[in-house]
């Protein structure tokens, strides 16, 4: 069924966005990741111009998140009080990350730092979690190697103004989650994504938190950033698509709902194995792109009409 | 300048009034509405003759559709320490969103480069490409591959012998609209040649419009967008919520 999509202005299949959603909204469900960073460049497949695209995909992953919190909330899955700590971070971040990207579009090259910022974080950070990750499944195999201490404490500790946060099960300052807020707020801002990607395994790695209470609360975090893009494109550019956001998320929703009942089942290790094997995979796509040489060297973008 | 204008204003009129065009079109407007795919407009018409037809080349006809015009940018990657960047780039100032023309015949056999280059029919001619060499070097290499991506996705169109023409008097051409359409003013030109040079030129006009749930999303989308953003979070937000409700009943 064809649908013309009065925003995008291109006319594509309807199952074919449902499907999509549904796709990335599995995803999304879980791993925690919104997939801002996978919605995105599927739609530029599609034929969707690319600043509809990143504003659509953004009003989709608020839905998906939403979804994705309230079936963690059941399992008392996020944890509030670090999320909002995150958030409060996040704001200072984005808003420096949203004066570097206009900087760098005056310059011309937002697409390249855009592409190199994939590249590297995403690789970087899929690269450590599937080393982690197999590590302790390798670990998990053998009952007689030496089991690593839950908490190890660093310097992290002994910051100033300690916080008590029951769900995640850690007594820590609140000092370390805002400055993991704030770089993931810059660089979602920088990449026009949602950051589920930096943050999850930041708050496994840096912060220490539990794998199952790390989900609901990246997701809770999510919800904001998007609202917040989709806010921002809709009024300055007027980029939004519902219709295409409406298709995307009722395939999105259900879908998050199957992926979080699933990632339910998967144990810890092995979902972060599968996790960093996505990200890398898309930031091996990326690397691709920018590497090979492309068969069509020329690209049109349209400049409206004065 | 002005007296340029002038004298290329006259040569502009058809030299030959002998033979003129009689056309219609099959529909004047084209609604976008939400299950809008593409569509055929029937373009027909005669040729009205006051004398007998003239002996010597044959009658051609040449039909073109053009949506409103879009300044483009086209952009060139060049490999910068092995990655490969956009680097130089041009600017169009007008370039139709969308050409096509159908003819009787191959267009370089039924209008000579002159007439072309007056009434700007072929899908080069149309794309006014002025003041563009100073941008970048090689400019022409720019349009160039704007023309190969555009007709490699179907904005632009040429398909020869697809006027049917009987008896050097009726013809008709069925010319596609692809889905991807924009809304705007789309102009029709038909055009009859004789040994390359233009007899007779008519004009006409398609009202391409959205319609419909189409046209109400696009108006508020434009008009109240703090509005539309609450709404779009709002559904948003609802659908979430929806299906996680909808999946704890199914499931509990």
């Amino acid at each position: 069924m064809q649908l013309y999509l009065p925003i995008a202005e291109v006319s594509v299949n309807a199952f074919l966005l449902l499907g999509m959603g549904g796709i990335v909204g599995f995803l999304s469900g879980m791993f925690g990741v919104g997939g801002g960073f996978l919605i995105t460049p599927l739609l530029f497949f599609i034929g969707v111009p690319p600043a509809v695209a990143v504003a659509t995909g953004a009003n989709q992953v608020v839905a998906s998140s939403v979804s994705g919190v309230l079936a963690q909330m059941k399992r008392k899955g996020v944890d509030f009080r670090m999320g909002v700590v995150l958030l409060v971070g996040g704001i200072f971040g984005s808003a420096i990350g949203v004066w570097v990207f206009a900087r760098l579009t005056a310059i011309g090259q937002v697409d390249l730092f855009v592409q190199l910022a994939y590249v590297m974080f995403l690789g970087l950070v899929g690269a450590l979690m599937l080393q982690e990750s197999l590590r302790s499944m390798w670990r998990a195999r053998d009952p007689q190697a030496p089991v690593r201490r839950a908490h190890v404490h660093t310097w992290v500790h002994r910051l100033p103004f300690k916080m008590k946060f029951r769900a995640s099960g850690l007594y820590i300052s609140v000092l370390p989650p805002m400055m993991v807020g704030a770089s993931v707020g810059f660089l979602a801002a920088v990449m026009g994504v949602g950051g589920g990607f930096i943050i999850v395994p930041a708050m496994i790695y840096v912060l220490g938190m539990p794998t199952k209470v790390v989900i609901g609360t990246s997701l809770f975090q999510i919800i904001f950033v998007t609202a917040f893009t989709t806010v921002a494109h809709a009024i300055t550019s007027q980029t939004v698509d519902i219709m295409l956001a409406m298709l995307l998320i009722l395939g999105g929703v259900v879908g998050a709902q199957y992926g979080s009942r699933l990632g339910l089942r998967l144990r810890g290790d092995h979902m972060r194995v599968l996790l960093a094997i996505m990200v890398l995979a898309v930031s091996g796509k990326i690397a691709l792109d920018l590497l090979l040489t492309p068969s069509e060297l020329y690209s049109i973008t349209s400049v409206s009409l004065p | 300048m002005i007296r340029a204008a002038l004298i290329w204003l006259c040569l502009a009129q058809p030299a030959l009034a002998d033979e003129t065009i009689v056309a219609g079109l099959s529909q004047n407007t084209v609604s976008i509405t939400a299950n809008f795919d593409g569509s055929e407009i029937l373009i027909y018409g005669a040729v009205k003759r006051d004398k007998p037809e003239p002996v010597g080349p044959p009658l051609e006809v040449i039909v073109t559709v053009e949506g409103p015009p879009v300044q483009l940018k086209v952009r060139r990657k060049d490999r910068v320490f092995g990655i490969w960047i956009n680097d130089a780039s041009v600017r169009i100032d007008r370039a139709p969103s969308f050409y096509a023309i159908a003819t009787t015949k191959p267009i370089s056999q039924i209008l000579s480069a002159t007439e072309d280059l007056r009434y700007r029919v072929s899908i080069t001619r149309a794309i006014r490409a002025v003041g563009i060499s100073s941008e970048a070097d090689r400019a022409a290499r720019f349009v160039e591959a704007m023309q190969r991506i555009k007709v490699a996705d179907g904005s632009y169109r040429l398909q020869v012998n697809a006027v049917h023409l009987t008896q050097s008097t009726l013809f008709r051409a069925d010319v596609a609209l692809p889905a991807n359409l924009i809304e705007g003013d789309y102009r029709v030109r038909i055009f009859l040649t004789r040994g390359g040079n233009v007899v007779d030129e008519i004009e006409r006009r398609i009202e391409v419009k959205k319609e419909g749930l189409e046209k109400i999303i696009y108006s508020l989308a434009h008009d109240q967008p703090l509005f539309y953003a609450a709404l779009s979070l709002a559904l948003a937000v609802l659908a979430g919520w929806g299906a996680s409700a909808l999946f704890r009943f199914m499931r509990f």
